[in-house]
Parts: structure tokens; C-alpha cells; sequence
């Protein structure tokens, strides 16, 4: 049961969040101040029981390294969106009490997702996700466009899931049994039902992490929802929903390695072009990384597709480098405030560099990190990737990721343009508030430095990757 | 365990640039901080890699000064270390910094902070290439300069810096994509990126034709070889005074490096296989750029061409593979660096004080500014391969050493420097001497000042000692040059 601490102080702790929110108005500001130091904890919770591996709940729940890996990076995840929200939540307004526990559920739905063990629990903690997100999405209740972006998120959410639980069932019917063990058992050879069912299934997780073709809804729901949202979006859900289609793919569907590679590798290089593509025409800054988001799904797809233990690792590491460089980006967005009306276009970046050296410079390497040059941190999330796909002698696969690599950085090229190259606009407000300073600070100073020692996370994830399968 | 000379010049700047963003206070006192630190650390690096040649064994072929520590796990080392062939390149690299910086302090009007800790930064990168023994640590050092180079280009440009900037960004980084892609490559057959290593490895001959294109796409484009040079005159001319001479001195010279490093070293099956195509391009670069160059009407774009041709003997003289062209081709990057350095640094005094690159708005600026006169003239000269200066050499021992092997491209060759001497003369000609007129007005112009008069000086000084005494060069490098002539003529 002691494994299971996180999940019941998570879920314990929004409920008592959300009666104190009921009686006791006032508290509201105290638990936004508590709750980092109560994910802080967890943290450190997880961290030193890193090793353990067990099932729980008749095999239903499983608890290893790999998916302790991913709860740390969630919960890095919504530390640092509760860290940059207070202040951004306070200038605009939106202080629901709400937020913070629908937050917090979204997080245990994540866990479950991540632990699941058998598609039931799977699917459970899934829509337990996407219902919390539907509602962050629309918390801004007072902006047409945040309740747009919720509606467009609900329906396209419910139509991906359906589709996810077509083929569960499908599965289960060929199968008979929902749990991954026996599935794995069963699924050996050729069977039609079986590969239908992973085709639905794999529809409904693209569409979670927003993978071409299933990423329509991404920049409209990216640009609608309030900018802390947004930071939440791009990612703690990708973190849950590539840990679940890891799982997925490398427990239950082992066998089928030949089918769903062709089906992940042509996920992959529509996202990679068509987000590296899309996102040049793009004039606001949150669409815009929803673009790149979408190109940098991409490139974990790939790794995905490769499915080697070093393939696998380098997914791990590029999503750890992926969530610190996006974290780092929407802080710098979001530190974009005059007199309580925050800018989010490109224009409004224009000259940046005049008044806010600091955050300029935060921001431009953080920007070429996305960009994947040497020597940040965005470079060798890609070449790990790009060493496993040439390992298999996949070449196609490489070349068409770095031509676009070279399309991506035409746009990333452009925010640093704009920054540096144009004139300077009136200063925007230089209290930013702790929360995003540091923020910044930690993603920028983690990028600038992981060429140092890379080793140390290679080993971590080494030991992670080396389990599966 | 021995100082570790080579990381302290690689990082040095670096701590120079930290000191330089700690500085707090009023925006005279960081601004005059900044320069002061930035000349104090570039003058120390540049001491400092006078000592590494001073105690640099010119007899033995392999490396020195090696370093060595673990890095990536089982995957790339930490690996430093130089030889003949590149330690000039690394005393060229810290001796143009401080003169960049002098030029930048001199000339640049806004945010001179940020240009200080763009070169310094720049400076880590380029020593960093030079010195790096294992490829992976070469690629991060080789496309790491592009940051700061593309802040260079588009901060402190002219008016087409943006399109420049992008330009030179998007045209090295799609080429360096087939560069990573055959280092990956290498390390997936030969299990090691440790460049010492596969020197003494053979890679399998199906192989390295593969490895050597990739390898050729990114550093034809870095060179720039024709029909890969178009980004240069763009950035050349948008990119301010200093970071035109960095462009011109250093970052040329990377390409030049890896061609005999790896394309020769690595690949000598497919380097002989290739080596009548590099003579091809490289005429074809040779005249080509000659005659464009002599129909420009912007002098910084002249000159950026004449650096087209210029590397065209590089390549020539690399591709020889005899003794002799590959001194030349060294000797020719070193002069290179220096001559092409004192021309921008001649078009970037002028500029300074009219706002003008065009040559049709100067005429007979020998009557209003002797100095500035004399030194253009000497560098034009020297450009042109004077004998007597270090121009002649580089060129005829590339020339001598193409004439053993294939005759008829030393033809093709040679008329690349009448050319040359004819777009060279021109300009001097049409700027130098004539009528005084500037803007088409009779106002003097202010001659060199003392900072612009030492620069261009020591300069044209180094020039003339090395086409009087070319010994300082040719000796030391000349046994690892014996080397690499060895191992590549042992194929065939």
C-alpha cells in the first residue's frame, strides 16, 4: 500500500481542497502556496522509492521504474504550471478555487493512466484526465474563447475516446480478457479483430498527444485556453499518454511489433513535417508551440516506432528535456504582462531584448534548444533519437526528420528575429513574481547545462529501458 | 596530469563572458568593464597559445597536448589535442580574436556588451573545433558558432542582416544535418567516434563513399564551395566590420581543416574516388567567383567572392594529395585569414566614416588619406599574391604541387590569379587613386587613427614575414602534413 501514497494524497488532498474551498473562502490563497511544497514532497516520495516493482489490484496496477519515471516528470510537470499560475491567475482574474483541485485530479488521472495495467483502468484514468482538462480548458469563464476552446476539446475528446473504447472492446472480444499479461498471451500470430482493435486504440492516443492527423483541435484549444493551461497542456497529458502508449505497445501488443511500427513511423513523419510546416504561418505564440509541440511528438513518435531499449531511453530523455523546454517557453510567454493584459504574438516579442535582457536571453535559448542546436539540451534529445533510427538503418526516417529539423528552425529563427532584430516596444512589467523567475531560471539554466554531464540521466533511463520487453 | 592548456583555451573566454554579465551598475561603467575584460581575455588566449607553440614538437606527426576524460557514457569522450595541421589554425583563431575585439570597440556604436560576449563565445567555439578529437565533440563545437554568428549578422548588420542571418543560419544547419548523419553513421560501424581511433582504423570501402558525401555536403557549404557559396556574400556584406573578419579568418577555415582532416583522413578511398570532382567544383569556383567578383559594385561583396576563389585553392591543393599542395592549401588558409582580415578591416574603416560600401562613391582617397591608402594597396597586393607577401606562397606551392598530378587544372587554376589580380588592381584603382571624391563631395576624410593603423600593421607585418620567411609554418607542420601525404597516397 505504501506505493500507493501519491495517488491517495493526491485524490485525499483535492477532495479537503475542495471542502475548504466550500466553507472557508479565504484559504484559497494559502493552499496555492501548499501545494508546491505538497508536489515537492511527492517528488522526493517517488524519487527514493524509484526501484520498486509490483502489481497491485489482481494485476490491474503496476508500479516500476518506468512509471515512476513518468509520475516525477507529471508531477515536475504541475509543480511548475502551479508555480507560474498564481501570479497569472491573480492579474487575469480566474480565481476559482476550483483550478487548483481540478489541477490536482487531472494529475491522478495522469497516474492512472501511467500505472494501468489493463485496459479498463487504462481507459478510467484517461477519461478522468481529459474531463479535468476539458474544464481547465474552459475555466476562463469570462472569455469567449476559453469556453470555445473547451467545447471544441469536449467534443473532439469524447469522439477520440469512443474510438479508444471501440477498440478495447474489440480487443477484449478477441481476446476475452482485458488484462495486458493475458492479452499478451493471447495476442500471438495473426488475427484480424486484434490488429482493429490496436488501430482504434492507437486513434484515440494520437489524438491525446495531438499527433498529425489527429491534431486539429491543438492550436485552437493551445490559443483559447488561459496561458497556464496551456503550459499544463503541452506537458503533463503527452507525458501520461506517450507513458501509457509505451505500455500499450510494448506489453500487451509485443507481438505485433511489425504492424503498429509502420502505423507509428507514418504518425511520426506527418507530425514532424506538418507541424515544422504549419507553424511558419503562424502569428500567435501559442499556436505557434502548439505547432512545434506537435513536431517534437513527432520525433518521440519516432523513437517510439524504433522501439529498442536504446530507442526507448531516448524517448524518456527527450521527454524530460522536451517538458523543461516547453515549461521554460510559456513561463517567458507569460512573463509578457503590462498592467494585468498579457500578450501572446510574436509582434509583441518585437525587441524584447531592449528591456528584458534577461528573459530575452532565457528565451532565445530556450528557443534554439527547440530548435535542436548543439550544444543545448533540444540537440541531444534529437540526436539520441536520430542514434537509434540510424542504429536500425531507417535512413529515410532520419533524413525526413532533419530536413524537418531545418523547416522548425526557420520558425524558431523567426522568435529570435523578432526579439533581437526589430524595434523595441514600450517595457512590459518587470515584477514577474517569483514563481515565473524561477521557472525560467531552473529550465534555462538545466538547458544550457545538461552538455556537462548527460551521462547521469543516460544511466537513470539505461536502467528503465533495459526492463522492458 | 599536466595543465590542461588546450580546455583552458577552449573555455577561458567563456569565463571571461561570465565576468563580463556579473558586472552591475550604470550602463559606462558595465560598457567599459566589458571591454576590458573582453581585451584582457582574448590578449591572455592569445599569449597563452603562443606558449602551446612554443612547446609544441614540430617533429612528431601525431597529437599533442592530448586530454582526455570520460564524457558520454560509452559513447563520445572529452578529447582534445592538436597537430601540425591544426595548431595554426588555433593561433590564427586567437590572434584574430583580440583584433576583432580592438576593431569591435573602435567602430561599433550600440550594445557593444553583447557583441564583446558574441565573439568571446564565438572565440570558445572556433578553438574548440580546432582542437577536438572525437567527432561528436567536433560537431557540437562546429554548429554551436552558429549561434553567435547568426546574433552577429542580424544585431549589428546592415539593412539586409535578417534575410542574411536566416540565410547563413538555415543554408550551414541543412548542411550540418548530413554532416550528424554520418558521424551517427560512423559510430554505428565503427563503434567509436574517437577521431585518433579511426585514423588508424580502415572504414569499410562501401562505406565511405556515403559518409565522405555527407561529410562534403556540410563542409562544401561551410568553405563555401561553388554551387554552395551563395550564402557567404550576403552574410559578408550585412555582417558588421568584426564579425565579417571572424566570418572570413575562422570560419572559413573550419571546412578547409575537415577536409583534410576527416574527408582525407577517414575516407581515403572515397576521397580519391571524389578528388577529380573537387578539382571541378573548385575550377569551376576559381573563375567563376574571379569574374563575378570583378563585376561587383559593392566592395565587401568583391572581396567576399575573392574568398570564394581563394578557398577554391584550398580545395585544389587538399585534393592533391602530394606534399606540396597541402602545405599550400594550409599556408593558403593562414594568408587568407590575414589578408582577407586587413581588407574588411580597410572597407570597415571606410564605412565607418561614410556609410557607404559602394566603390562608385569613393575615388583618389590617396590624396585625403595616405595611410589608410597605403595599407589598402598593400592588402590588395597582398590579395592578389604578390610574391613577397604571404598570398604567393600559399598559391604556388598549391600550384606546384596540382602540376605533378594533373596538369591541366594548374592551367585552369593559374588563370584564377590573373583574375584575381585584375578585380584587385580595378578596385584599387577606382577607390584608391583617381580624383578625390567621396559621395560626390570634395570633404576630407579623417585618416586611420592609431588603434585602426597598429591593427592593419601587425597584420600586413605577419603577411610579409611569412611570404619572406614561409619556414615558420611549412616547418612545423610539415610532419604531420608528411603523414596525412602518406596515408593517402599508400591507397592507390
Amino acid at each position: 500500500m505504501k506505493n500507493l501514497i501519491p495517488e491517495l494524497v493526491i485524490l485525499l488532498g483535492s477532495f479537503s481542497f475542495l471542502i475548504i474551498g466550500v466553507f472557508a473562502k479565504n484559504l484559497n490563497k494559502i493552499i496555492n502556496y501548499f501545494i508546491p511544497v505538497l508536489l515537492g514532497i511527492l517528488i522526493l516520495f517517488i524519487y527514493f522509492n524509484f526501484s520498486s516493482s509490483l502489481t497491485l489490484f489482481g494485476n490491474s496496477y503496476s508500479i516500476d521504474p518506468l512509471s515512476n519515471f513518468m509520475k516525477i516528470l507529471v508531477l515536475i510537470s504541475v509543480l511548475f504550471t502551479f508555480l507560474i499560475s498564481n501570479f497569472y491567475l491573480e492579474r487575469t482574474n480566474i480565481n476559482q478555487f476550483e483550478y487548483p483541485i481540478i489541477l490536482l485530479l487531472a494529475t491522478l488521472g495522469m497516474f492512472v493512466m501511467i500505472s494501468a495495467n489493463n485496459l479498463i483502468v487504462f481507459y478510467l484514468g484517461l477519461e478522468l484526465q481529459s474531463l479535468c482538462l476539458y474544464i481547465l480548458a474552459a475555466i476562463n469563464t469570462k472569455s469567449l474563447k476559453s469556453s470555445e476552446a473547451g467545447i471544441k476539446y469536449f467534443v473532439l475528446g469524447s469522439l477520440s475516446s469512443g474510438l479508444l473504447l471501440y477498440g478495447c472492446s474489440l480487443v477484449y472480444g478477441f481476446t476475452g480478457s482485458v488484462d495486458y499479461t493475458e492479452i499478451a498471451k493471447v495476442a500471438i500470430g495473426e488475427s484480424g479483430g486484434l490488429k482493429f482493435g490496436l488501430v482504434f486504440i492507437l486513434c484515440g492516443i494520437a489524438f491525446k498527444i495531438a499527433a498529425v492527423p489527429f491534431h486539429m483541435w491543438a492550436p485552437d484549444v493551445y490559443e483559447g485556453s488561459p496561458t497556464s493551461v496551456t503550459t499544463f497542456f503541452t506537458v503533463a497529458p503527452k507525458v501520461a499518454a506517450i507513458a501509457a502508449l509505451i505500455k500499450f505497445l510494448n506489453f500487451p501488443y509485443g507481438n505485433f511489433i511489425s504492424e503498429w511500427k509502420t502505423i507509428i513511423i507514418v504518425l511520426s513523419i506527418a507530425s514532424m513535417f506538418l507541424g515544422a510546416v504549419a507553424a511558419i504561418g503562424q502569428t500567435n505564440l501559442k499556436r505557434l508551440m502548439a505547432y512545434s509541440s506537435i513536431t517534437h511528438v513527432g520525433f518521440i513518435l519516432a523513437g517510439i516506432a524504433i522501439a529498442t531499449p536504446q530507442a526507448l531511453s531516448a524517448v524518456l530523455i527527450y521527454l524530460v528535456i522536451y517538458v523543461f523546454m516547453k515549461l521554460g517557453v510559456f513561463a517567458c510567454i507569460m512573463s509578457l504582462n503590462r498592467n494585468g493584459v498579457y500578450f501572446e504574438n510574436i509582434s509583441d516579442l518585437s525587441g524584447l531584448s531592449k528591456h528584458h535582457p534577461v528573459i530575452s536571453l532565457c528565451l532565445t535559448i530556450l528557443t534554439f534548444s527547440l530548435a535542436g542546436i548543439p550544444p543545448l539540451a533540444g540537440f541531444f534529445a534529437k540526436f539520441y533519437i536520430f542514434l537509434s533510427i540510424i542504429e536500425q538503418k531507417i535512413y529515410y526516417l532520419a533524413v525526413i526528420g532533419l530536413l524537418s529539423a531545418v523547416v522548425a528552425a526557420f520558425y524558431y529563427l523567426r522568435i529570435i528575429k523578432v526579439i533581437y532584430f526589430d524595434p523595441a516596444k514600450e517595457s512590459y512589467n518587470k515584477d514577474i513574481g517569483y514563481g515565473l523567475k524561477f521557472s525560467i531560471g531552473v529550465s534555462t539554466l538545466l538547458i544550457l547545462f545538461y552538455f556537462i554531464d548527460p551521462s547521469t540521466l543516460n544511466l537513470i533511463v539505461d536502467n528503465i529501458t533495459k526492463n522492458i520487453k | 596530469m599536466s595543465f590542461p592548456i588546450l580546455s583552458f583555451l577552449t573555455f577561458f573566454p567563456l569565463v571571461g563572458v561570465i565576468f563580463i554579465l556579473l558586472r552591475k551598475g550604470s550602463i559606462e561603467v558595465v560598457e567599459r568593464s566589458a571591454k576590458n575584460i573582453a581585451v584582457l581575455v582574448s590578449l591572455v588566449n592569445f599569449f597563452v597559445s603562443c606558449y602551446l607553440w612554443s612547446k609544441f614538437n614540430p617533429t612528431t606527426p601525431g597529437f599533442q597536448f592530448v586530454e582526455e576524460s570520460k564524457w558520454i557514457a560509452n559513447f563520445a569522450t572529452y578529447k582534445m589535442g592538436v597537430d601540425g595541421i591544426s595548431i595554426f589554425l588555433v593561433i590564427l583563431t586567437t590572434f584574430i580574436s583580440p583584433i576583432c575585439i580592438f576593431a569591435a570597440i573602435n567602430s561599433l556604436k550600440k550594445r557593444t556588451k553583447e557583441f564583446l560576449i558574441a565573439i568571446l563565445v564565438m572565440q570558445t567555439f572556433m578553438v574548440g573545433v580546432f582542437c577536438a578529437l572525437d567527432l561528436f565533440l567536433f560537431f557540437l563545437f562546429f554548429e554551436g558558432g552558429l549561434i553567435p554568428m547568426f546574433l552577429i549578422i542580424g544585431i549589428w548588420g546592415g539593412e539586409r542582416r535578417v534575410y542574411s542571418a536566416l540565410k547563413f543560419f538555415l543554408y550551414t544547419f541543412l548542411g550540418s544535418i548530413f554532416l550528424l548523419i554520418a558521424i551517427i553513421a560512423v559510430y554505428w560501424n565503427m563503434n567509436t567516434l574517437d577521431i585518433v581511433k579511426l585514423l588508424n582504423t580502415k572504414i569499410p570501402e562501401n562505406l565511405q563513399t556515403w559518409l565522405w558525401l555527407g561529410f562534403f555536403i556540410s563542409l562544401a557549404i561551410k568553405l563555401p564551395m561553388w554551387p554552395f557559396h551563395t550564402w557567404l556574400p550576403d552574410a559578408h556584406v550585412e555582417a558588421p566590420t568584426p564579425g565579417s573578419v571572424i566570418l572570413a579568418t575562422i570560419l572559413l577555415k573550419i571546412s578547409g581543416y575537415g577536409f583534410i582532416r576527416f574527408s582525407l583522413g577517414l575516407f581515403p578511398i572515397a576521397s580519391h574516388y571524389f578528388a577529380n570532382f573537387i578539382f571541378v567544383l573548385s575550377i569551376i569556383g576559381i573563375i567563376y567567383a574571379s569574374l563575378v567578383a570583378l563585376m561587383q559594385t559593392d566592395m565587401k561583396k568583391l572581396i567576399a567572392y575573392s574568398s570564394v576563389a581563394h578557398m577554391g585553392y584550398v580545395t585544389i591543393g587538399i585534393f592533391s594529395f602530394t606534399k606540396q599542395g597541402m602545405d599550400g592549401a594550409i599556408f593558403q588558409m593562414i594568408s587568407h585569414g590575414l589578408i582577407s582580415a586587413s581588407l574588411f578591416l580597410c572597407v570597415g574603416v571606410l564605412y565607418d566614416r561614410v556609410h557607404s560600401r559602394l566603390i562608385k562613391d569613393y575615388s583618389g582617397l590617396v590624396n585625403s588619406m595616405p595611410r589608410f591608402a597605403f595599407m589598402f594597396v598593400a592588402a590588395s597586393l597582398a590579395n592578389v599574391g604578390l610574391p613577397g607577401t604571404s598570398g604567393f606562397i600559399g598559391e604556388f606551392l598549391v600550384l606546384i604541387g596540382t602540376f605533378k598530378v594533373n596538369y591541366i587544372v594548374t592551367i585552369f587554376a593559374a588563370s584564377g590569379v590573373i583574375l584575381s589580380a585584375a578585380y584587385s588592381l580595378w578596385l584599387c584603382k577606382r577607390v584608391v587613386f583617381g580624383q578625390f571624391k567621396v559621395n560626390n563631395s570634395d570633404e576630407k576624410l579623417k585618416d586611420l587613427d592609431f588603434t585602426e593603423i597598429a591593427i592593419l600593421f601587425i597584420l600586413m607585418f605577419i603577411t610579409i614575414l611569412l611570404g619572406i620567411y614561409p619556414n615558420i609554418i611549412l616547418e612545423p607542420i610539415s610532419s604531420s602534413v608528411d603523414l596525412v601525404v602518406k596515408n593517402i597516397t599508400a591507397i592507390k
